[in-house]
């Protein structure tokens, strides 16, 4: 118990490779999402959808390589974490959507 | 080259501010000349301003609440005299323009500056012990948390004296805190200092949750962990989870101001109702991280002094995780009148009122613990029973704000104003006070004057009726919220009472200097002193090591063999200290100057953005990134306490145990 301060937590913390794999997958989803705004070669609704799609593999790959979470036990306080926190996103979100949505319809809004 | 920053930036047409410079100014010499006459300057500076213990830190974090505390008191009495006398064809002495920065400084200060630094002041405090830790998970950032949020506070005391404040309310709503409506620097100050102490208050949450996860002493299982741990533990997780919310609001009205983008403009597409949101899906939880805690405090006093454990505490513990998460369910209740359907209100307002139940549940557990008690009626139980008449009246006004019919008539009011001051002062304020007269020898080793800390608690609570029973009254007769004169003559009286009250409360806050000041100069006599650690025969792990604690808490950790460990101890005749050893080195941090550091420079950095003085601006962020790189970079971080230094201290304390018991 003496070195509290200083004892590594005991999980992975990632190598050099995975790190830059993680690196360049960020890089390239990216790009793809300003490539597929400027070059406008979709639909609006269509590149909506591709930017949000490509955010979403985003947050994996960050999940994943920078935050190192995987399924093993030790990383049970991680996922618990994780879990807790989406799902204040969630309410969060969905809260702001159907309040917003809601003052728009009655308040003419937008 | 210095921006918007101009000689008549300088308010030397306001009297009241300028004598208030010369006060502050006198007071500051006098205290810093002390301090150099006393030569205590390198003291100060290794002992406490660098330290990383989070005891010393806690004393830091509690001083600069009381000093918080006399800045929004001096607001409040301020508005509470010119309301008094800003009737009819008297205009009072506060014009508009002073008048609204003084409420918009009020609520800011009163929240982000008292309330959560004595919160976080008590959570380092009493955390690490009563988990038998020896200091926090990352005691550098508790440094700097500290610091981010004391220059916070120093950034909003400087726009009295330079430039101005906020005119917008503690929340800054647009479109009034946007630049079309306030082009001045208020509102620049305003989302500078919330957004620097942001980040210490972010911190201290991270840094309590790891600490509270990963620190505690062998066999303290989870429904062992004292309650204030608990309270202490569902505050930093929702910190951590709110905190975020109110960056990303303040950056995004930050962004329409300075880069003239249109989040919450009226034209370009913005929607000012979404900061309404957005800030009180932070603003709401906020309140119940300041009133967990509270909570917390009282379950360990109430025990305490009625000689009982606490009733239900699984209820307890199963209480407050259902507050911490209902309370993000709630959050539209501050603003039903702004055009939502009912049933977006009907469900918000349903939400809001289940709260009440686990509330309740832990009035009654206080109550029961109560029940048959032998209770000692000591200034700790004044606190505690205050607020249960207080708080339990503030919460009745709260449901009823909650019925999305009543608050169309309340909201704005007045009504509201005392609501919230019903649970803010009888809720959270008490708690906190009620905690500093309980831990205050453990921190110190000796105890506050009880004659005086009654004295206080008296003016406080009958100061607290008059104040803020007129204010119910008065939302009922009509008057809003933030207004800077009247013409009504049925107010008046109203207005009158109620700065009778904030008189009351300032002798209250008097009494509590006098306590302070009558504790120190007595400090000293044999009933004052504390000396074996444990002078309410308590329960928690904290009263076991003595008073003050040596810097590493417990020479050996302590094991938990059950609920209100050092009372299982006690009552079992096991001795939680290991008194004799065998004792080891004891690795600790060391201090460091990283965290006044990286807090100077964002002072520098933030005074710099307010004012548009770019180059001053690059400087301050430079020196955050070098300061924390330069910390990133020092292997020099700890050191060993030889076993023989905490032989002679324990055994030091064995001594005063003996020499106690023998009396």
């Amino acid at each position: 118990m003496s070195d509290l301060h200083t004892s590594p937590s005991g999980e992975s913390h990632g190598s050099v490779s995975s790190y830059i794999i993680g690196f360049v997958l960020a890089v390239i989803l990216t790009a793809a999402a300003f490539g597929v705004v400027m070059s406008h070669s979709l639909s609006p609704s269509g590149t909506l959808t591709a930017i949000a799609v490509l955010a979403f593999v985003q947050v994996l790959v960050h999940l994943h390589y920078f935050l190192h979470m995987g399924g093993g036990s030790e990383q049970r306080w991680n996922n618990m974490c994780f879990f807790f926190t989406v799902g204040f996103v969630v309410i969060l979100v969905i809260g702001t959507l159907f309040v917003m949505n809601n003052t728009a319809l009655h308040m003419m809004s937008r | 080259m210095l921006g918007r920053l101009s000689f008549s930036a300088i308010p030397l047409d306001v009297p009241i501010l300028v004598g208030t410079f010369l006060g502050v100014a006198i007071v500051g010499l006098a205290v810093l000349g002390l301090i150099t006459y006393l030569g205590k300057w390198g003291y100060l500076w290794r002992e406490w301003l660098t330290s990383v213990d989070h005891k010393r830190l806690a004393v830091m974090y509690i001083v600069l609440a009381l000093v918080a505390l006399f800045r929004g008191f001096a607001d409040a009495i301020m508005m509470r005299t010119q309301l008094a006398l800003a009737y009819a064809g008297n205009p009072g002495y506060l014009p508009p323009h002073h008048y609204d920065q003084i409420f918009s400084a009020h609520g800011t200060i009163m929240i982000f500056f008292l309330a959560m630094a004595f919160m976080t002041g008590l959570f380092n405090f009493v955390v690490p012990l009563q988990i038998g830790a020896r200091d926090v998970a990352f005691p550098f950032l508790n440094n700097l948390s500290f610091w981010m949020t004391a220059i916070s506070f120093v950034l909003v005391n400087v726009s009295l004296f330079i430039g101005e404040f906020s005119q917008c309310g503690w929340l800054a709503y647009p479109p009034l805190s946007e630049s079309q409506f306030s082009p001045g620097v208020g509102v620049d100050y305003y989302i500078w200092a919330v957004q620097l102490s942001g980040v210490g208050t972010l911190l201290t949450g991270v840094n309590f949750f790891v600490t509270i996860v990963k620190m505690r002493a062998p066999g303290m299982t989870w429904m062992r962990m004292p309650v204030f741990t608990w309270t202490a533990f569902c505050s930093s997780i929702l910190i951590m989870v709110s905190f975020p919310v109110l960056t990303v609001a303040l950056a995004l009205l930050g962004l329409d101001r300075y880069f003239g983008m249109h989040f919450f403009t009226n034209d370009g597409g913005g929607n000012q109702m979404l900061y309404l949101s957005l800030i009180w899906a932070w603003g709401h939880p906020e309140v119940y991280i300041l009133v967990i805690p509270a909570f917390g405090v009282f379950s360990e006093v109430v025990p305490a002094f009625s000689g009982k454990p606490l009733f239900g505490y699984a209820t307890m513990v199963y209480a407050t995780c259902s507050i911490m998460i209902l309370s993000f369910l709630v959050w539209v209740h501050h603003f039903f009148t702004m055009g939502a359907g009912p049933d977006v209100n009907a469900f918000f307002g349903i939400a809001t009122m289940v709260i009440s139940i686990p509330t309740g549940v832990k009035l009654f557990n206080w109550l029961f613990t109560m029940y048959k008690g032998r209770i000692q009626f000591h200034a700790c139980m004044y606190w505690a029973v205050g607020f249960m008449v207080t708080f339990t009246i503030g919460g009745m006004t709260g449901v009823m704000l909650a019925i999305p019919g009543a608050d169309f008539v309340l909201h704005n009011s007045l009504f509201l104003i005392a609501h919230f001051h019903n649970v803010i002062i009888g809720g959270v304020y008490f708690g906190y006070i009620c905690g500093m007269n309980f831990w205050f020898p453990k921190v110190t080793g000796f105890k506050l004057n009880e004659a005086w800390g009654i004295r206080a608690f008296w003016f406080w609570f009958v100061g607290f009726y008059f104040a803020f029973i007129p204010l119910y009254v008065l939302g009922f007769e009509g008057m809003t919220r933030r207004m800077n004169h009247y013409d009504n003559p049925e107010w008046h009286i109203w207005m009158l009472i109620a700065e009778v009250g904030a008189v009351l409360v300032l002798l209250g806050i008097v009494c509590q200097l006098t306590q302070l000041f009558v504790s120190i100069r007595d400090r000293n006599l044999p009933a004052n002193r504390d000396l074996t650690g444990d002078p309410w025969n308590g329960r928690a792990l904290e009263w076991s090591t003595s008073s003050p604690p040596p810097p590493y808490n417990f020479a050996i950790v302590p094991h938990v063999h059950g609920l209100d460990a050092f009372m299982h101890d006690k009552e079992n005749g096991i001795d939680t200290r290991h008194a004799g050893g065998p004792y080891a080195p004891i690795h600790m941090p060391k201090n460091t100057a990283a965290g006044f550091f990286v807090g100077a420079f964002s002072f520098i950095f933030g005074f710099a953005a307010i004012w548009y003085i770019w180059w001053l601006a690059a400087i301050g962020l430079i020196g955050v990134i070098g300061t924390v790189i330069a910390r990133s970079a020092n292997k020099d971080i700890d050191y060993y306490i030889p076993a023989e230094e905490v032989a002679r201290i324990e055994n030091e304390h064995s001594r005063k145990l003996m020499a106690q018991a023998a009396e």
